[in-house]
């Protein structure tokens, strides 16, 4: 404990560097002879390549070369892949299209990569690649998920008929056709989760560097996970075996999933680098971005929820469309199926369940894991339908909430999922006492003698965590196991290096895991230095996404910190000639309890290292490695609370209030989980109100920029009422469940029942535009 | 960007000897919608003619009820000033809510309107005031300047010099903001002048700015919001595109009037 340890509010000790504009990303890289990389893209939806002619492009100023899909197939680079394998109900295997790094004979979205000039500088390699001829044949392109699945519409790939990948379910269809059947009531509702793009601040970009003497690459990139980007790369790409290929992952500004991926740049850099002779870089910009960043969502849905005569919900059945993109993204797989309907019992308490997922190839950006990725979609679908389901049956969502959540842990759901510990009523009453829920029709009496329509909607959500228990994602398809590792490195002097695989892009690991450390020994936080992202430095780790750090990250180091501290209390007693079960470490000390002998922690340390005298057979030295698997996925929970109210004139909404109780198990630091309330929730808010990806009938891609994606500002924002109810984790030391997705797993349907009650009209999509706020409030009336 | 020269002028005659000088050249004030149209290479000037260091063309005047904004005074600077406040406290408002600050201290007047985007603020006050844009070779009345989507009366190489107005009796400006841009979705200015009662509506014509005569008439006779409830907005004038539809706009075309007229007081 302490002021630095677990439950502190420590200020981020990385705060300095990246407030200063000390923070050191990928395209701060510069090294010796470095050229410059600009890659040509698709300006067609769907099209094939007849010809590219580079030969003035190759002939024009500080142009070191132009290469093409045709030279890097020739030279063996591989297609970009899936790591997460589905079957379709009938046992067929997922149809994964062909991804080359670079199209080499069909481009099938706009921004498709078909080409890289390398040049001296990024303005010489962008003229040239103006001067590169290449000869397009186009064909009908389609972008949405519904119309690719229908009769007669174009053929993205010769692998999968009628642009369908998969067609999968889960759970138990007669159980839930029956449930159904004999329901007193019925709610039906169909659910569409718009399409997002991740925008996080820093664009991607990377750094391809070829040492010809040593035969070694290093790529420096925007990565969140930067060991699984070497075991890929090197795995399926062929771009170099693992001990000949080094990713660096630096300071990274903001993920939300879409640098998890390995993305067709990476590796034609590296390739590049090899075929020029010269370090290559690229720097996206940022509608580039819009461009080729993994999207996130689109999902359309068919829901139908069975109640008895008591209101108990008796069955869920889903019916999903999902629309993956042109190409099926890393985990794009695994988003809409074992990451969402896995979670659609929600908090409650479902005898039956069916999920059918159907996911489909467009000519769009592919569509992969964005912050919550598969639970929003889940909890969105779900909450909407309850909330539904409590108008239609003339009661109060609060009540038939509560009257349908689990109350007994753990809880088998019959979609996979053991929830392992909760306390959902303990949060509804939290969020209803905080949005003072009793006063709103005070409240709404107040708007209408103002003019305008005030509503009030509520969220309650679950989400897993702490991905995941690596036996049981091999089961389910799963390519990699989904540990974490962690080295505990003491010095002589006794400071500390705590070498993690886990990578932070916003997240304050390096105070977050340097507080369990200072924590545990009662050292200064200053002592302890945290060191991710290389894959040189540190040893093989599965990186940061899926809330997984501090449930799964952390547990790492405490393992290792276990180990750290045995053998430091060995040492101790040895050399205080004590019983070892008799010291304890605290307050930077090694102390014999009860007594008053103690030895500082570096000189404990020292002894490690000097080894002149340690007990018998010790080897020398203070250092521990651990890997941890987690047990079980964390089921954090929670309920938000939206009001709104809405000028009828304009269909502008205002949020007037917004309560989130979560409840995330243990907390290290406060301080941060609140930062990523705040953030998560100013992107489910986005979801709900302002973003929206739009492709026109021909496949361009119409919000290609800020200036027509609209992103959440400051003021679109209210101030956020948070609090936390926490049960701890059973399944990991530190009872962590995970904080970072929630807000943007729990906000968006809390916002659109606050508006569908404020207007009286159901029928929303999101986001929510005083538009269509307008249009839905003028149907009604 | 492709290659560009670049020449700091140093006066209205320099900026246009310059310009005549170079085809291929055009001015530069405060850049915000030239250099990234640049950037993103859909603009190749040859030359760029920056008019922001000419004294001349930089700031506020003010004699008796006349008012003068030079052509590059930024939006910043006409928020900002009290003498203007107290005689149009409409343009001043209007100018304090365009862009981001980062936009107000750099963009300008005469960029504004030279631009004409069809959603910029500006030209719904230009118009609205029934203002005079003076250039370097003549001066052209605000219902003749305004000719098209990004379209303005202007010969080849003429510069705005300055924008002059009549302080109004009573002006008002109402804007809804595009969510993304926050360019005016819609913006109605409405001013009751010595000629007359101008509206002007922007961000919301397929022709860009536009005079509303049915909203004139209406607040001519009676100078009170309710005195448009009853007329009628044409849909089939107005934008359609991925933000809004021209029905939602007509909407909204008669409530920022409304709320502009309540502004204005
Ligand atoms: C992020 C962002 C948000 C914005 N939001 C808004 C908004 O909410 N509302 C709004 O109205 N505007 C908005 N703008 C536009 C901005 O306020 C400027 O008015 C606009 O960019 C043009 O002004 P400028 O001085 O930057 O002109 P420049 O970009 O320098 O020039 C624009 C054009 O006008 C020509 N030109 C410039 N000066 C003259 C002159 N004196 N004579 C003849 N031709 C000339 C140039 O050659 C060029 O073709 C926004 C811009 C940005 C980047």
């Amino acid at each position: 404990m302490g002021v630095e340890g677990i439950g502190a509010r420590v200020t981020r000790k990385e705060d300095k560097r990246f407030l200063t504009g000390k923070g050191r990303y990928t395209d701060d890289m510069i090294v010796p002879g470095m050229k410059y990389a600009y890659f040509i893209r698709s300006p067609h939806a769907h099209a094939t390549i007849r010809s590219i002619d580079a030969s003035a492009a190759k002939a024009m100023p500080g142009v070191i070369d132009v290469l093409d899909g045709k030279q890097l197939q020739a030279d063996g680079i591989g297609n970009l892949i899936c790591g997460w394998m589905i079957h379709s109900k009938d046992g067929s295997p997922m149809k994964m299209g062909a991804w080359r790094p670079l199209a080499a004979e069909t481009v099938r979205y706009v921004g498709d990569a078909v080409a890289i000039v390398v040049a001296d500088s990024a303005g010489e390699a962008r003229d040239a690649a103006e001067a590169v001829v290449i000869d397009y044949e186009q064909l009908p392109a389609v972008t949405e998920a519904v119309a690719a699945l229908a009769a007669g519409a174009p053929q993205i790939h010769p692998e999968a008929t009628d642009n369908l990948i998969f067609d999968w379910q889960l759970g138990d269809p007669e159980a839930t056709d029956r449930a159904i059947a004999s329901a007193a009531h019925v709610t039906e509702i169909e659910i569409h989760n718009n399409r997002l793009s991740p925008n996080p601040m820093e664009p991607r970009a990377t750094l391809g560097i070829y040492d010809s003497a040593e035969d070694h690459y290093t790529c420096y990139t925007t990565s969140q996970n930067p060991h699984v980007a070497r075991l890929v790369m090197s795995a399926f790409y062929n771009v170099a075996p693992e001990n000949k290929l080094r990713v660096i992952a630096p300071d990274v500004g903001g993920g939300f999933g879409s640098k998890i991926y390995i993305y067709p740049e990476e590796i034609v850099c590296l390739w590049a680098s090899k075929k020029t002779g010269v370090p290559v870089k690229w720097t996206s910009d940022r509608t580039e971005a819009f461009l080729t960043d993994a999207h996130g969502r689109d999902h359309v849905s068919k829901v139908k929820m069975a109640f008895d005569a008591d209101n108990r919900i008796t069955a869920l059945k889903v019916d999903t469309i999902a629309n993956l993109g042109a190409y099926m993204s890393l985990f794009s797989s695994a988003v809409p199926t074992y990451l969402y309907a896995t979670l659609l019992s929600g908090q409650y308490a479902i005898p039956a369940i069916h999920a059918n997922v159907r996911t489909v190839y467009t000519n769009t950006v592919p569509v992969d894991a964005y912050r919550g990725a598969g639970r929003p979609e889940a909890t969105y679908l779900l909450e909407r339908t309850i909330e539904t389901a409590a108008r239609e049956l003339g009661v109060s969502p609060a009540e038939l909430r509560r009257k349908n959540f689990i109350r007994t842990f753990p809880y088998q759901t019959p979609v996979i999922m053991n929830y392992d510990a909760g306390d959902y009523e303990a949060s509804l009453n939290a969020a209803m006492q905080a949005a003072d829920w009793s006063g709103f029709a005070a409240r709404k009496a107040q708007s209408e003698a103002k003019g305008k329509k005030r509503g009030i909607g509520m969220s309650c959500y679950i989400e897993a965590c702490g991905i995941a228990p690596s036996a049981a994602v091999g089961s389910l398809g799963a390519g990699v196991g989904l540990w974490e590792s962690a080295e505990v490195r003491v010095n002589a002097v006794g400071t500390i290096e705590v070498l993690t695989g886990s990578h932070s892009h916003g997240q304050g690991h390096e105070t977050t895991f340097a507080q369990i450390i200072a924590g545990r020994l009662g050292v200064p936080i200053e002592s302890v230095n945290i060191v991710h992202g290389d894959t040189d430095k540190v040893q093989m780790g599965m990186g940061t996404y899926g809330s997984r750090s501090g449930a799964v990250g952390m547990s790492a180091v405490v393992k290792a910190l276990d180990k750290v501290e045995a053998k430091a209390k060995k040492i101790a007693a040895h050399l205080m000639e004590a019983d070892e079960q008799d010291i304890v470490i605290e307050n930077g000390e090694v102390k014999v309890a009860g007594t008053d002998k103690a030895l500082p922690w570096f000189q404990v340390a020292l002894a490690a290292y000097t080894a002149h005298n340690l007990p018998a057979g010790m080897e020398p030295g203070l250092k521990e490695t651990a890997f941890y698997d987690p047990a079980n996925f964390t089921f954090p929970a929670g309920c938000y609370i939206a009001e709104v109210e809405i000028d009828p004139e304009t269909g502008e909404t205002d949020i007037v209030q917004f309560v989130a109780a979560d409840d995330f198990g243990n907390i290290i630091n406060p301080m941060i989980v609140e930062g990523q309330v705040h953030g998560g929730l100013a992107q489910g808010i986005g979801q709900a109100l302002l973003e929206n990806v739009q492709y026109d009938e021909s496949g361009q891609l119409l919000t290609a920029s800020f200036m027509d994606y609209a992103m959440p500002r400051a003021d679109d924002l209210p101030s956020f009422k948070l609090s936390h109810q926490n049960t701890p984790c059973p399944n990991n030391p530190l009872g962590i469940k995970g904080c970072g997705e929630a807000g943007a797993i729990g906000s968006p349907p809390a916002l659109i029942n606050a508006i569908t009650d404020a207007i009286g009209n159901n029928s929303l999509t999101m986001p929510a535009t005083p538009m269509k706020v307008w249009q839905a409030l003028h149907a009604a009336h | 960007m492709y290659a560009t020269s670049y020449h700091r002028a140093s006066s209205v005659e320099d900026a246009v000897r310059l310009r005549a000088r170079n085809e291929e050249g055009r001015y530069l004030s405060g850049g915000m919608t030239l250099i990234s149209t640049m950037k993103q290479r859909l603009a190749a000037p040859s030359d760029l003619i920056d008019l922001r260091h000419i004294p001349a063309l930089r700031g506020i005047s003010i004699d008796g009820r006349k008012v003068t904004i030079g052509a590059a005074t930024p939006h910043a600077d006409v928020a900002a000033s009290r003498e203007l406040r107290a005689l149009c406290p409409a343009i001043c408002e209007l100018a304090g809510h365009i862009g981001d600050p980062h936009v107000r201290h750099m963009g300008t007047i005469g960029g504004s309107i030279a631009n004409n985007d069809p959603a910029a603020d500006y030209p719904a006050a230009v118009l609205g005031l029934g203002a005079t844009v003076a250039t370097d070779r003549r001066s052209i009345a605000a219902d003749a300047f305004f000719t098209g989507l990004f379209e303005i009366a202007l010969e080849e190489g003429e510069m705005v010099t300055a924008v002059t107005f009549e302080a109004p009796e009573k002006a008002g400006y109402a804007k809804f903001n595009n969510p993304a841009s926050r360019f005016a979705m819609t913006g109605v200015f409405v001013a009751k002048t010595a000629s007359g009662v101008r509206v002007a509506v922007t961000g919301a014509g397929s022709d860009g700015v536009f005079r509303h005569a049915g909203f004139e008439q209406a607040l001519a006779s009676n100078w009170s919001a309710d005195a448009l409830n009853g007329v009628s907005v044409d849909a089939s004038r107005l934008l359609s595109d991925l933000h809004a539809n021209a029905e939602y706009r007509a909407n909204l075309v008669k409530v920022m009037a409304k709320r502009a007229v309540a502004a204005a007081g």
